[in-house]
């Protein structure tokens, strides 16, 4: 049996050749050092801007940088670097890009790689590494990035030659934004940045085991088709991969030809207006009652461009018991990794709707829709309506929405303030939405609000963070602050450690073991770091707050006070099915 | 769970092999045996690798190892006519009297003597792995003094390649794309 990789999209085959990339050019090329070279290769991907820090084994590359037309943003620690990247890349489509020194620097980049990674961000990210006489002796910050990084990039390299940065710069650009995105390493030695070499940049890449499929097989795409003719009670799972494939005018085209309803993934959120009709909100461990009632009642499951995560389906053989399956995405290792899958389309999100949607009928599937609708939680929206003294943070994210029209950067840590957020928040237009999923990184939220907002300076960018998360980040106001960024941090401040205290509270018999964290007065911080600080702790407080944060110049942090023990609801427990989910027992329906 | 024989062909890059060996790691694929060589393609590597698991995983795993750039080819050999070898040398003790009783044996198992001293016969033996056990019970007798199997290598039978590198003229099938799928 051969297992073979699926066909280029032209479907055009060239012999094998070992990659080649150098071009021939007419005139001289400019003999530059590596790390000019680096730079100028960075300039011709269009990069614009880096996110790093600087040390031993870069001091080359940062003694090019002033000369080069890049802005470097000076961060406080290398690992917000790789999350700001991450922001800058989720906000503007393009490849983030930062950099490290070796040792240190290069591991601490780690956990962002590990991020973009599992979130699919296209990133590049370069590391100085000691010079080559040096490797393999243990020398002064040195470590193997290259093998440290193996298992949380897309791939990575450790260039030998001065020669050899531009075609692999080349080569990692190309990477990290096509087929599904990722993030790639680029490990340069000291002496390599500081050896001269002629500076060509290559025009063209050829990697002979990377042929991503984008065109879907038009077989299954007919079969998707006789699926979706023949369901009575279909539904579609929206995923990140829509926004990744830049298809959300071809996917709002296929929904209301279709009349299906839509649910998201956490991060499938934005690929379709939530305000539409037939967007029902976001799905699995705090879905809605109303999806996942959708979920189980649903006889055709369309996934586009999600990866079937566990936090999505809950438990596998409980998840949508009465669907068929088909499973759209570009990357075939996750068909059948998780779900057992009926139709597999291999294919660019983009690309399968555009040879979808002229295969299905127009239709309306009112009895469905309306069923669904009639499972909402009413009540619950009723009681969150009755606001109480104490700021909530549902009052909090709707006065954000309302005060922002729905059209700002949402950017989230980790925590109970993200599902809040993600239920409540109402996103209406694709990358807009930005949070860790997959990683689930605190202290992303900063970070990655700075990668956002200088990648979108048009945009009105808000970061929701807990007082746990912004802990871990904090450092990162002083970046805000040099660079004159004008984000609003609004943090969710319950003294807690919020979802594991919630998980403690509800799986482990308030066993509340080290989730009382305390902080710093965050007003007083902020101030300390020459940044505006607001303290909420009233209700009414909330949109005053709000408006000054907006009305501010600079970087505002708000401090909400909120009640200690709010628990997220819906929840489904862990290794239960979607439909075992638990409600909150005040606002639980009297039916 | 039956034992799969995967050939897959890689670019000579330094670290494929870490790569290849760090992703059947991660993601807890089972490795019985690898070996990886020079194939006929100036290059390109080849390596010859037997996994354990059901026909799921396996599939699986040849995804994976197409999500890694240096991977060209992968060849699923298990139900198909190969030839699936290794290669055993053997250092068995051998007194004076046990001499030409070693020798039947190695001629029996068609294994060569490639080095003796007055107490010791080192055999050099190639065939699938039951041959090479078989003959490894026999000898044990007479005591196992060293053994070094190579793993399995592998090559389908007929005239064809069993892969042709990614770009070459073999005709392609779509089964990445599951069981469902079927070439165009």
């Amino acid at each position: 049996m051969a297992i073979a990789k699926p066909p280029s999209p032209s479907g055009q085959r060239t012999p094998y050749q070992p990659a080649v990339t150098e071009q021939r050019p007419k005139v001289d090329p400019p003999v530059m050092n590596g790390a000019a070279i680096t730079c100028a290769s960075l300039e011709a991907e269009g990069v614009t801007t880096v996110f790093g820090y600087p040390g031993g084994a870069v001091i080359p590359l940062y003694d090019a940088l002033p000369s080069s037309g890049l802005h470097h943003v000076l961060v406080r620690f290398e690992q917000w670097a790789a999350l700001a990247a991450d922001g800058y890349a989720r906000a503007t489509g393009k490849v983030g890009v930062c950099m490290a020194t070796s040792g240190p620097g290069a591991t601490n980049l780690v956990t962002g790689l590990a991020n973009a990674q599992l979130d699919s961000v296209p990133m590049v990210a370069i590391t100085g590494q000691v010079g080559q006489p040096m490797i393999g002796r243990d020398a002064f910050q040195e470590v193997d990035i290259t093998g440290i990084t193996l298992p949380v990039t897309k791939h990575n390299y450790l260039v030998q030659r001065a020669e050899d940065i531009a075609p692999t710069i080349k080569e990692a650009f190309y990477l990290a934004s096509s087929g599904r995105p990722g993030p790639v390493l680029v490990d340069i030695p000291k002496n390599v940045f500081l050896a001269k070499a002629p500076f060509v940049y290559p025009t063209s890449v050829r990697r002979p085991g990377y042929q991503p499929t984008s065109v879907p097989n038009m077989r299954q795409v007919r079969l998707t088709a006789e699926l979706i003719e023949a369901a009575e009670q279909p539904l579609i799972m929206a995923g990140h991969g829509i926004m990744l494939s830049g298809a959300t005018d071809l996917f709002a085209a296929f929904i209301e030809r279709t009349g299906i309803p839509v649910i998201f993934t956490l991060l499938g959120l934005g690929s379709f207006p939530e305000s539409h009709p037939l967007a029902l909100g976001m799905m699995g461990m705090h879905g809605h009652r109303h999806v996942n009632a959708a979920l189980e009642a649903c006889d055709l499951l369309l996934n586009i461009g999600a990866r079937f995560d566990d936090r999505a389906t809950g438990r596998i053989d409980g998840f949508a018991p009465n669907a068929k399956i088909v499973h759209v995405d570009i990357d075939p290792a996750e068909i059948g990794k998780n779900v057992e899958t009926d139709v597999p389309v291999v294919g660019d999100a983009g690309e399968v709707l555009k040879l979808l949607t002229p295969e299905v009928a127009s239709r309306r599937r009112d009895q469905w829709t309306g069923w669904i609708d009639a499972q909402r939680n009413r009540a619950l929206h009723e009681a969150l309506e009755d606001r109480p003294e104490t700021p909530e943070p549902y009052t909090i994210i709707r006065g954000i929405a309302e005060a922002t029209n729905g059209e700002a950067v949402l950017v989230t840590d980790v925590g109970q303030h993200q599902m809040w957020t993600a239920q409540y928040f109402g996103f209406d237009y694709p990358d807009r939405w930005l949070s860790s999923g997959g990683l689930g990184t605190m202290g992303y939220g900063l970070p990655a609000a700075i990668g956002a907002k200088i990648g979108r300076p048009d945009l009105e960018v808000w970061a929701v963070v807990g007082d746990g998360g912004i802990q871990m980040s904090l450092n990162e106001l002083a970046t805000a602050a040099q660079e004159g960024l004008d984000i609003n941090v609004a943090v969710i401040n319950n003294g807690y450690l919020g979802m594991v205290r919630q998980w403690q509270d509800l799986f482990h018999e308030k066993n509340y073991s080290q989730v009382k964290i305390t902080g710093p007065d965050l007003v007083q911080i902020a101030e300390a770091y020459g940044v505006t600080g607001i303290r909420v702790r009233k209700d009414a407080e909330i949109l005053p707050a709000i408006l000054q944060a907006r009305s501010t110049p600079g970087p505002v942090v708000i401090d909400f006070v909120v009640e200690p023990e709010a628990n997220v609801y819906p929840i489904v427990p862990p290794g239960a099915s979607n439909s075992e989910m638990l409600h909150d027992l005040r606002f639980r329906d009297t039916e | 769970m039956h034992q799969h024989t995967l050939v897959v062909l890689v670019e000579d890059h330094p670290g494929v092999l870490n790569r290849v060996v760090s992703l059947m790691r991660r993601r807890s694929f089972n490795i019985d045996s690898i070996t990886v060589g020079h194939s006929e393609t100036p290059g390109v590597s080849r390596m010859t690798i037997m996994v354990r698991g059901a026909d799921d995983l396996v599939e699986q795993v040849s995804k994976q190892l197409y999500k890694l750039m240096e991977v060209l080819k992968v060849t699923d050999l298990t139900d198909q006519p190969c030839v699936a070898h290794e290669l055993a040398m053997v250092k068995v003790a051998a007194k004076p009297q046990h001499r030409t009783e070693i020798l039947q044996i190695a001629q029996i198992y068609d294994a060569k003597v490639v080095d003796a001293t007055p107490s010791s016969l080192l055999l050099e033996a190639t065939g699938s792995e039951e041959k090479i056990d078989a003959l490894l019970t026999m000898l044990r007798a007479y005591g196992i003094r060293e053994l070094v199997r190579t793993g399995r290598v592998a090559m389908a039978r007929g005239g064809a390649p069993t892969a042709k590198p990614v770009g070459g003229n073999g005709r392609v099938d779509r089964v990445t794309e599951g069981t469902l799928a079927v070439a165009d």
